[in-house]
C-alpha cells in the first residue's frame, strides 16, 4: 500500500509539473492583458506537434525540437496578440471569443497537415530509476519535472529581478498607472503573450513522448488549466502553481483508485464548489473579475 | 390599418414560401433544411439567455439534456414521442434551474467558465455511465416520430419533408412564445437587468431571479430543440453536444448579432447556406471548422454588432432616401 501511494505520488508530481507550466502561462496572459486565452490548450498541442515534426519526422535531437517548439509557439502567441487581442483590448469577451475561433483554426490546420490520427513519438530514453521493486521513476519523467521547476524558477526570477519583469507586474496591477510611468502596454502585452504561449508550447513538447498526440488533445488540457486558474484565483501566479500541484495530486489519486472520468468529474465539482464558496478563487483578489 | 394588412400579407407570403421551399430542394438539401430549422430554435433560445447579459458555454449541453431525456423516456418508458419531447424540454429546464444556484453566484468570465465546467460534468456523466446513458457510444435506435394524418396532409416521418413541416410548426410556435416573452414586462425587465443591473436592483427588481428565469426558459427551448434533433437523427452521443457544436452556435449568434430577435436567426441561416452551398459544392467541407473560426474572429473584429447591423443600416438608408423624396414633394 505504501508503495502504491509512493508510486502514485511520483506520478502526481509529474502531472503537476506540466499542469503548472500551462496554468502559469494562462494566468500571466490574463494578468497582463485581461483576457482568457481559450486557445491555450491548442498552443500545448502545437508544442507537441513540433516534437512530432522536428524530432520524430526529421530526426533532429530532442532538445533541439523542444527549443524549436517553445520558440515557435511563442511566436504564434505574438501573432495572436497582434491579430486580435490588441484590437480587442477594450472588449475582453470579444478577445475570448476570438481565441475560441483561433482554437478551431489551429485544430483544423493541424488535422490537415498531420491527419487526425494519433501520432507516435519514439521514446527519448527508456531508463528507469528503480527505488524499490514496485516504485519506479522513469528518467524521462524526472527530466520533465526538473525542467518545469527550472522554467518556473527562471520565470519567477525574471518577474522579480529584471526591469521587464517589473514592467510586466506593474501593468498587471494597474495598466493606466503603468502607462503613465512610460511603460509601453503593447510591449508588456507582447512579452506576456510570448512567455505565456511559449510555456504552453514547452509543456506540450516535454510531454509529447509520453501522451497521445492528436489534434484534439488540447481540450482536456484547457479544462484542467481552467480548473487550476479559477480555483487558484484568476490573477495569482503563486496560486496557480500551488493549485496545479494540489489538483494534480487529487486527480492522479482519484484516477488510480477509481478511474479517469470520475477524476475529471471530481475536479470539475471542486471548481464549482470553490466558485460557490468564494467566487473569486482561493488566492484571488476582487480586482479583475 | 394599412400596415396591419401588409404585415399579414407579408406573414402569409413568408409562410407560403417556407411551406413550398422543400419541394424545390433535393433530398439531401431537405435533410439540411430540417437541421437548419432545429438550429434556428437553438440560436433563438441562446439569444433569450444572453438578454440578461450572461453568455453561457453550456447551452449545447443543455440541448443535449433535452435530447437524452426525450430519447430515454420514449425508449425505456415507452412514452409517446411528442409527449417525451415536451418532457425533454422540461427536464432541460429543471437541470438548468439546478445549475443556476452555483452558476449565478458568478458573473462575466467566471460565469462563462463555470457554465463550461458544468456542461463538461454533464457530458462526462453521459460518457461514464453506460446505464442509462449508453457511455461514449450514446443512445442508438431512438424511436422515430409516429406517423399521423391530419386530414389535409399525411405525415410520414421517413421523409425529411414531413419532419420539416413538423419541426417548422414546433419551432414557429416556440419563436412566437419567445417573441411574446421578450415583448412582455418580463422581457423588458430582462433588458433592464442587462443594461442597468444596479438601477434595476435599486428599483426593487430581483436581478438574480430574472437571470435565472431567462436561463431556465432558454434552456427549456434548447431542450426542445435537442429532442427534435434526437428523434430525427435517431442516434446521439456525448460528442454530438461538444465544444465544437457550441462554437457553431456562438458563431451563428455573434455573426448575426444579438441586439434584435432576428439577428441570430439571420446568422444561422446565412452561414448554413454559405456552408452548404459554397463549402460543400466546392468540396471544402473538411475546412468547415477552419472557416467558422476565421468568420468568428473577423466578425468580432470588424462587425461587432453582427449582420443585423448591415440590415438596419440598409433600412435606415432606404428610409432616409424616402424622407428626402417626401421633402422635395412637400416643397413643390
Amino acid at each position: 500500500m505504501v508503495e502504491l501511494l509512493a508510486q502514485t505520488g511520483l506520478n502526481a508530481l509529474y502531472a503537476a509539473s506540466y499542469t503548472a507550466l500551462v496554468a502559469v502561462g494562462l494566468v500571466l496572459i490574463f494578468g497582463v492583458m485581461g483576457v482568457i486565452n481559450f486557445a491555450h490548450g491548442e498552443l500545448f498541442m502545437l508544442g507537441a506537434y513540433a516534437i512530432v515534426a522536428v524530432y520524430a519526422d526529421w530526426n533532429l535531437p530532442y532538445l533541439v525540437a523542444v527549443a524549436v517548439g517553445m520558440i515557435f509557439v511563442g511566436i504564434v502567441g505574438l501573432g495572436m496578440e497582434r491579430a486580435f487581442f490588441r484590437p480587442l483590448r477594450d472588449n475582453p469577451l470579444g478577445g475570448l471569443v476570438a481565441s475560441i475561433g483561433f482554437l478551431m483554426i489551429l485544430q483544423a490546420l493541424v488535422s490537415m497537415g498531420f491527419g487526425v490520427r494519433m501520432e507516435h513519438v519514439p521514446p527519448v530514453t527508456q531508463d528507469v530509476i528503480v527505488i524499490t521493486e514496485r516504485v519506479r521513476l522513469p528518467v524521462f519523467r524526472l527530466a520533465v519535472i526538473l525542467a518545469a521547476v527550472v522554467l518556473l524558477a527562471s520565470l519567477w526570477a525574471f518577474l522579480k529581478k529584471t526591469r521587464f519583469g517589473w514592467a510586466l507586474r506593474a501593468s498587471a496591477q494597474d495598466p493606466e498607472a503603468a502607462a503613465l510611468q512610460g511603460i509601453s502596454i503593447n510591449q508588456t502585452a507582447r512579452i506576456a503573450m510570448f512567455i505565456g504561449a511559449a510555456l504552453a508550447g514547452v509543456a506540450g513538447a516535454l510531454t509529447a513522448p509520453l501522451i497521445s498526440v492528436n489534434p484534439h488533445m488540447g481540450h482536456s488540457v484547457i479544462v484542467t488549466a481552467f480548473i487550476v486558474i479559477i480555483v487558484g484565483g484568476i490573477g495569482s501566479l503563486e496560486g496557480a502553481v500551488i493549485v496545479a500541484v494540489a489538483y494534480a495530486f487529487v486527480h492522479t489519486f482519484v484516477t488510480t483508485f477509481f478511474d479517469g472520468v470520475i477524476a475529471d468529474i471530481v475536479g470539475l465539482l471542486l471548481l464549482l464548489i470553490v466558485l460557490i464558496a468564494k467566487p473569486t478563487g482561493l488566492f484571488g483578489s476582487t480586482d479583475r473579475a | 390599418m394599412h400596415s396591419r394588412v401588409t404585415n399579414l400579407a407579408a406573414f402569409l407570403g413568408f409562410g407560403a414560401i417556407l411551406l413550398a421551399l422543400p419541394h424545390t430542394l433535393s433530398f439531401s438539401q431537405q435533410e439540411i433544411l430540417v437541421f437548419l430549422t432545429i438550429n434556428v430554435l437553438v440560436v433563438a433560445s441562446y439569444r433569450l439567455l444572453t438578454l440578461t447579459g450572461e453568455w453561457s458555454l453550456g447551452h449545447v449541453v443543455i440541448m443535449g439534456v433535452g435530447a437524452y431525456a426525450s430519447a430515454l423516456l420514449s425508449k425505456r418508458l415507452g412514452i409517446y414521442v411528442p409527449a417525451s419531447m415536451l418532457l425533454g424540454a422540461v427536464t432541460a429546464a429543471m437541470v438548468a434551474l439546478a445549475l443556476s444556484f452555483p452558476l449565478f453566484r458568478m458573473k462575466g468570465f467566471y460565469f462563462l467558465i463555470g457554465s463550461f465546467a458544468a456542461g463538461e460534468i454533464i457530458r462526462l456523466l453521459w460518457k461514464r455511465f453506460r446505464e442509462p446513458f449508453g457511455g461514449p457510444k450514446g443512445i442508438k435506435k431512438i424511436d422515430p416520430m409516429p406517423d399521423f394524418d391530419i386530414g389535409i396532409y399525411a405525415f410520414d416521418f421517413f421523409e425529411p419533408i414531413s419532419y420539416y413541416y413538423f419541426a417548422l410548426a414546433v419551432v414557429g410556435v416556440s419563436l412566437w412564445v419567445m417573441w411574446r416573452i421578450e415583448r412582455s414586462p418580463v422581457g423588458l425587465t430582462f433588458h433592464a437587468v442587462h443594461w442597468q443591473d444596479k438601477l434595476a436592483e435599486a428599483s426593487g427588481v430581483n436581478v438574480r431571479a430574472y437571470r435565472t428565469l431567462a436561463f431556465v426558459l432558454a434552456s427549456g427551448f434548447a431542450g426542445l430543440s435537442g429532442a427534435l434533433l434526437a428523434h430525427y437523427i435517431g442516434t446521439i452521443n456525448p460528442n454530438s453536444f461538444d465544444v465544437e457544436q457550441m462554437v457553431f452556435v456562438l458563431t451563428w449568434t455573434i455573426v448575426g448579432g444579438t441586439a434584435t430577435f432576428y439577428g441570430p436567426i439571420l446568422g444561422c441561416v446565412v452561414l448554413t447556406i454559405l456552408n452548404e452551398i459554397v463549402l460543400r459544392e466546392a468540396g471544402f467541407e473538411q475546412m468547415r471548422p477552419l472557416i467558422y473560426g476565421l468568420i468568428l474572429i473577423l466578425s468580432v473584429l470588424f462587425m461587432p454588432k453582427g449582420l443585423e447591423s448591415l440590415v438596419r443600416g440598409a433600412l435606415s438608408w432606404r428610409n432616409a432616401g424616402k424622407k428626402k423624396v417626401g421633402e422635395t414633394e412637400a416643397t413643390e
